[in-house]
């Protein structure tokens, strides 16, 4: 529908010291759709969300999310401080490990980033927060320190606080990986709603059939470069490079693939 | 066997008051000092900038590895040759004490400041704040609260050393007690006396200390 792809990224490159981790990657991500990376640990695919959002500074090639674009490499500027500030608020992240703040309440933490960055007044940071904790199923919560959370509240939590930054853009790096089992649908459902409501996301994750049920399109990694990518179903029950389907037969014979969206809805 | 008198250090009340008005007033000074000085020397220690690193590590290892009486000695008879300006005891001192005790808080607070897990710092930057956001509304908060012991602890340790200013004849408590000891004959008494309310000033101080240590730990 939008002829610009609203992530696009081109022959992307990061080493950290002698260790080359992501090698010429590209990668297109169209407004409103889902786009899961999977592959072994140690793929590259956690860096190259960081790089998206410029948590991790490439060294060479460019990227552009929305009207900003930076390139990277010999010769190139880096972005300062601000700039950097000003880019990352309009792309929300959530993390593996959670990473909410421990000093502030959950109200604290989902309103932090709207009084913060954006300058907004308590009361309406405040408004916006509360509606937010509501969609994540957390209205009862908003008082609680995070110590006083489970897992899969904290994290939705911080996907409250990241979506406080309205951004066009929705980061998940393993979201659910640190989760208990039973915690990972209630987290896995709510980033189901967002992509239902046309959310440009790009997810790392583990859970295959996730990825299968929710997915636009499936990239599969591998030391660093992008092996196979294409329409989640094709990738996933029909793979057709070699690396693939072994990195998929771990997951089929483990089980795994039963839709857990299924049961979380 | 001796003849344990203490009613003669009445007379000298005013005397030990007056000292012990200087000695905690010191203590407050070179305490507020110590801690905007070790803040500096911190942030620099951590800073991107290598040449400001370089010199907050030059700053904290010279005053950690000399004596803080040689430091003291230092400024009031030595630096004024160096810099030409002549300066009271009470300036040298203060000056002493206050780097010496800022260079233990520099260790503490850069210690502070990294044991927060970088995961707080990627996630106030993921939500487009600046790293002065970052360090003064997400890092320094919960830092703080980790520094509290051991900044409380120097700060005790700072207390104590002020007694050392008595070898510039600074009229501190240990000052008057010499001044009263020599006048009376009677040192026994008289730096009993000068220990015991150094004591009294402080034993609460560690209480609330250890028993800030333990809540701590229980809170995390």
């Amino acid at each position: 529908m939008n002829p610009q792809p609203k992530i696009e990224i081109a022959a992307l490159r990061k080493q950290f010291g002698q260790l080359v981790v992501l090698k010429d990657i590209n990668l297109t991500v169209e407004q409103g759709s889902v786009v899961a990376l999977i592959g072994p640990s140690g793929s590259g695919k956690s860096t190259l969300l960081r790089c998206i959002n410029l948590l991790v500074t490439p060294n060479g090639g460019s990227v552009r999310v929305g009207g900003d674009s930076f390139v990277f490499g010999t010769g190139a500027k880096l972005p300062g401080t601000r700039e950097l500030a000003r880019f990352r608020a309009n792309t929300g992240m959530v993390f593996q490990h959670f990473n909410l703040f421990p000093h502030m309440t959950a109200l604290g933490n989902v309103m932090e980033g709207p009084v913060t960055v954006r300058g907004k007044s308590k009361r309406e940071a405040r408004e916006l927060a509360l509606t937010l904790l509501a969609k994540v199923g957390l209205s009862d919560k908003v008082d609680e320190y995070p110590s006083r959370l489970s897992g899969g509240q904290k994290q939705r939590v911080a996907i409250a606080r990241a979506l406080a930054m309205e951004p066009d853009v929705m980061l998940f790096d393993e979201a659910t990986s640190a989760l208990d089992p039973e915690l990972v649908g209630e987290v896995l459902s709510v980033m189901q709603k967002l992509a239902s409501e046309g959310m440009t996301m790009v997810i790392v994750t583990h859970e295959i059939a996730f990825a299968r049920e929710v997915a636009d399109r499936v990239i599969f990694m591998r030391d660093g470069l992008v092996i196979e990518e294409g329409p989640a179903r094709q990738v996933i029950d029909a793979p057709r490079e070699a690396a693939t389907q072994a990195f998929l037969s771990h997951f089929h014979r483990g089980g795994a693939a039963t839709p857990p969206a299924e049961t979380a809805l | 066997m001796y003849q344990w008198d203490f009613a003669f250090l009445w007379s000298y009340r005013w005397l030990f008051l007056n000292g012990l008005g200087v000695t905690v007033g010191f203590t407050v000074a070179i305490v507020a000092l110590g801690l905007v000085v070790g803040l500096a020397g911190a942030l620099a220690k951590l800073s991107s900038f290598a040449p400001l690193r370089w010199l907050s590590l030059a700053y904290v290892e010279v005053f950690r590895c000399t004596p803080v009486l040689v430091q003291l000695v230092w400024f009031y008879y030595a630096l004024p040759i160096l810099s030409g300006i002549e300066i009271s005891a009470i300036t040298a001192s203060m000056l002493a004490l206050s780097l010496y005790g800022g260079s233990f808080y520099a260790e503490i607070i850069r210690g502070g400041i990294v044991s927060i897990d970088p995961g707080q710092t990627e996630a106030g930057a993921a939500l487009g704040m600046t790293p002065f956001q970052t360090m003064r509304r997400i890092i320094l908060p919960q830092a703080l609260k980790r520094m509290i012991p051991p900044l409380m602890n120097q700060s005790i340790i700072q207390f104590k050393n002020t007694s050392l200013v008595s070898v510039l004849a600074v009229p501190d408590l240990l000052y008057q007690g010499q001044i009263a000891a020599h006048d009376s004959y009677r040192p026994l008494e008289v730096y009993s006396a000068v220990a015991v309310a150094y004591f009294v000033l402080l034993f609460p101080l560690t209480i609330i200390v250890r028993q800030g240590e333990k809540k701590l730990s229980t809170s995390d």
